[in-house]
């Protein structure tokens, strides 16, 4: 008898991103009303935003700016000839019943990013995300649904307009994405990216950073894509991560089981973990997108262009290719010290003053971050500086203290800053690396401890740490290990 | 050439609520308009570029300066309803992007 084993079939999922990101400018992109976040509710409201019967709109020219700027660290061709459109829907968040958006002639296209992941050995697996295009836009308002906080229960709603004409890029990625975690650190890269440029704070839970997921399943090898589903609402990269994962099982269970797939918008619910159905999308909708008569095309030139390329930070990416291949970090420490900008530049600052890029690493990564997590504040916050930091690295390189010594002052550097060389003066917290002193303390170890000593010399020879303990203690910590270990066995043995 | 259906969809999508008499006169009224920019079909456009705008001007642009508008009030009380600082709207029945 045979037996017909069948074989499974692998799915692959393709994934897409679309990422709303708030522009970091004092005022809105057509008015003068601030941008702040939390004010009472239609405060920074104007007759532009508001749409009220003529007005004129005036872009702001750190939008175009900031737009430019990430349109270039994200490998994208600034476009020669760019101008705003109207797409026109009708929903109380929108004032005006059109939003101002760009259409057919965005100010940026053809990009990429480089994600760079760490596989299960502490290797980096790069890959390169295609940006497809960059556009600005204004934001809309936000609806207060009253009675329920769901929108079908409400019997009316309240709108509040101060997030109405706030300044958006949305950033539309290539459907490169294979995975859930592939897709959150996309999202995670292109925030610091931003962020390095200054552009915006990406806050998630302030809504300055929104992606939308498209998702689709198909068997590995089908060159169709399946049925792509749309997920919002997801406001931490894990959450992104999640829901993605999520999807790719729902959607390949119901292939499976010969379900058909539909085209819909779906919405990630963080409390029970799953994605649930908003509405079925029926065909693409009608926008009427029209050139905006409002407002003037848009012509880089290239003076302009080179000005603000020249105004380019070292991005991220360069920055962890940098670490890694001169200074000789391992990729995970080059992508810890990298994610903030603050950061890595105290990092550099510090390597600048001569402390060894291992060392300086590993006292941010741990020690410095410890202390910053605990007390919630940013690299800058503390009173100890780059400098001083190297200073101690090389104190403790050179022999001048014990690494717990450094460890001991750090509370001191970390509140009062100075110089870790004039602690050590001050306090005389120098190593002892005198033989002849260090012998004295030895003698009064030994003298003290009788028992100890005649177990060590009936073969109980582990008590060498013992006794080392007590030296270090007798010292405060200064007495050089390697030299006490030295002279202790000896002294023991003799 | 424009028909019943086409009216009664851009109805749709302005939120127009048409009688069948409207329908009818729009119909009519709309398609003669068309008929008459159709005339510009008989020009050669073949090497003009497409014009978005009749004004020849680029790159206008303001400084991000905060100057806030100072009757906010009278915006919030020309709607036709509010509520404390908000503008209130009627139950929303459809989402439509």
């Amino acid at each position: 008898m045979t037996t017909a084993t069948a074989v499974k079939t692998e799915y692959e999922a393709i994934i897409g991103l679309e990422t709303h990101c708030q522009l970091s400018t004092k005022t809105k992109i057509f008015s003068s009303s601030s941008t702040e976040f939390g004010a009472d509710p239609n405060t920074n409201i104007d007759p532009i935003c508001m749409g009220l019967p003529g007005v004129l709109p005036v872009l702001n020219e750190k939008v175009l700016e900031y737009a430019v700027k990430a349109g270039l660290a994200l490998n994208c061709e600034i476009a020669k000839y760019s101008k705003f459109d109207r797409k026109q829907y009708f929903y109380p968040d929108l004032p005006k019943n059109y939003q101002i958006s760009q259409y057919d002639l965005p100010i940026a296209e053809h990009g990429w990013l480089e994600i760079e992941l760490v596989d299960g050995d502490g290797n980096p697996i790069r890959k390169r995300i295609g940006i497809t295009r960059l556009h600005m836009e204004e934001d809309a308002g936000k609806l207060v649904h009253a009675g329920s906080d769901r929108l079908s229960g409400s019997t009316y709603s309240l709108v509040d307009y101060n997030r109405a004409g706030v300044p958006l890029v949305e950033i539309v990625s290539e459907p490169d994405m294979r995975s859930g975690q592939e897709a959150a650190e996309y999202a995670q890269e292109l925030r610091r990216i931003l962020r390095y440029l200054g552009v915006s704070d990406g806050n998630m839970q302030e809504g300055s950073l929104r992606c939308d997921v498209n998702i689709s399943v198909r068997p590995v090898g089908q060159k169709e894509f399946g049925t792509k589903v749309e997920i919002k609402n997801m406001n931490s990269f894990n959450a992104i991560q999640r829901a993605i994962e999520y999807e790719i099982e729902r959607q390949t269970a119901a292939i499976e089981a010969g379900e058909r797939i539909i085209q819909e918008t779906r919405l990630w619910e963080e409390g029970s973990q799953r994605t649930i159905s908003m509405r079925v999308k029926e065909g693409s909708s009608d926008y009427r997108y029209f050139p905006e008569p409002d407002l003037a095309p848009i012509e880089v030139t290239t003076e302009q262009l080179e000005k603000w390329r020249s105004e380019l930070p070292e991005l991220p990416a360069q920055k962890r290719h940098r670490y890694e291949t001169q200074l000789g970090l391992s990729p995970y420490d080059a992508r810890v010290l990298t994610d903030d900008r603050t950061v890595a530049e105290y990092f550099e600052a510090a390597i600048a003053s001569g402390a060894s890029a291992k060392q300086a690493a590993n006292w941010i990564m741990g020690d410095i971050a410890a202390y910053l997590n605990k007390n919630k504040l940013g690299i800058n916050e503390i009173a100890l500086k780059p400098e001083a930091l190297a200073e101690l690295v090389t104190l403790i390189e050179d022999n001048t203290i014990s690494g717990k010594i450094g460890k001991d002052i750090l509370p001191e550097l970390f509140t009062k800053g100075g110089s870790p060389k004039a602690i050590v003066e001050r306090d005389n917290l120098g190593q002892i690396s005198d033989s002849g002193a260090l012998e004295k303390v030895i003698d009064q170890v030994i003298a003290a401890n009788p028992k100890e000593l005649e177990q060590y010399r009936n073969g109980k020879t582990k008590l060498l740490g013992f006794f080392v303990g007590k030296v270090l203690k007798e010292t405060g910590g200064r007495a050089d290990p390697k030299l006490t270990n030295q002279l202790l066995a000896k002294k023991l043995n003799g | 050439m424009i028909d019943r259906e086409q009216v009664r969809k851009v109805a749709l999508l302005a939120r127009l609520e048409l009688t069948p008499q409207e329908e009818e006169q729009f119909t009519t009224q709309l398609s003669s308009i068309l008929d008459y920019f159709e005339q510009l079909s008989e020009l050669d456009v073949t090497d003009v570029p497409p014009t978005a705008r009749a004004i020849e001007v680029k790159n206008v642009t303001r400084p991000d300066e905060l100057q806030p508008y100072q009757e906010r009030a009278a915006i919030l009380s020309s709607a036709p309803e509010q509520e404390g600082e908000y503008f209130k709207v009627p139950q929303i029945l459809n989402v439509e992007e």
